[in-house]
């Protein structure tokens, strides 16, 4: 069972009440496929991902985007339970999806550079901690029925 | 995954924006990684003060990020041009080198922060492409 600190829940709560899904969503996952070009091996079936332009504009990958974030909002709303909220998106990523549990990690790390750029100095030390905190819970939820 | 010439161009060019802030940079990234990532205070035991913006954490930051800032204009010949400070690291320091990409991410982060209008994906991968370099070039002679 994963100990939230006030400081925590407040921070996650406010951060993600900020965040325009639809912007950051695309954002973050047009980056994870930029600067991690071997995470597009997943979206075979998205178009043209040739370059950070097209990757940027891709319609399929502003859907997904959005569909990450809102994934990830269920888990904001479920702090004390994100094991439970994401056992059947776990099950999905390992059984259908098949995706590398490595890509989890790396997608969060860009997320956190998005909010990082958009909070700038309000980004503290602190409040990176419990963003980071929180991704490593939800990484690890999703990560939890693989076998 | 070598630096290409895209790379290097990127890499140049926002460092030169990166230069004017880089002792507050640098201190950031450090104080940061020992925030974030409390593991990497065990290599500091010999610090009295590990809180973020402490004296001596600044004054590290500074001689990381200077080292860093110094490595851009190396980039054709990281691995020589490093080739000291990697004995020093595998020999004295022992730092494993996992870590040297836990602070390359907290570098990143404070880039994206200070930066978020430079801080493009794909500037944001020739970075990340460099430091992963950087950190290859510190790890050379550990074993």
């Amino acid at each position: 069972m994963v100990e939230w600190t006030d400081f925590e829940r407040e921070t996650i709560k406010s951060i993600f009440g900020k965040l325009d899904y639809d912007e950051v969503g695309l954002a973050a996952l047009c980056r994870c496929l930029v600067v991690y070009p071997w995470t597009q091996r997943y979206f075979g079936n998205f178009g043209n991902l040739y370059n950070a332009d097209a990757i940027n504009a891709n319609p399929m990958v502003a859907a997904h985007g959005k569909v990450v974030l809102n994934g990830l909002d269920k888990a904001v709303k479920n702090m004390d339970n994100i094991k439970g909220t994401y056992a059947e998106l776990s099950v999905l990523h390992s059984e259908k999806l098949r995706v590398d549990p490595d890509n989890f990690r790396l997608l969060a790390d860009c997320l956190t550079i998005v909010v990082a750029a958009r909070m700038g100095a309000d980004f503290t030390a602190e409040v990176q901690a419990a963003f980071q905190k929180f991704l490593a819970v939800v990484v690890s939820s999703l990560c939890r029925q693989y076998y | 995954m070598s630096l290409s010439a895209n790379d290097k161009a990127n890499v140049t060019a926002i460092w030169k924006k990166i230069l004017p802030k880089s002792d507050d940079i640098g201190d950031q990234a450090l104080s940061r990684m020992l925030t974030v990532y409390p593991q990497t205070k065990t290599y500091f035991a010999h610090f009295a003060d590990l809180s973020p913006g402490s004296p001596q954490v600044r004054k590290h930051g500074d001689i990381i990020m200077n080292k860093i800032d110094d490595c851009v204009n190396h980039m054709d010949d990281l691995f020589p041009y490093l080739s000291g400070l990697s004995d020093l690291h595998a020999t004295k320091l022992r730092i494993d080198p996992a870590n040297f990409k836990i602070l390359a991410h907290n570098l990143l982060v404070v880039v994206a922060a200070y930066l978020p209008n430079d801080f493009t994906p794909e500037v944001h991968l020739s970075v990340d492409k460099f430091l992963q370099q950087v950190a290859l070039a510190l790890a050379e002679k550990y074993r």
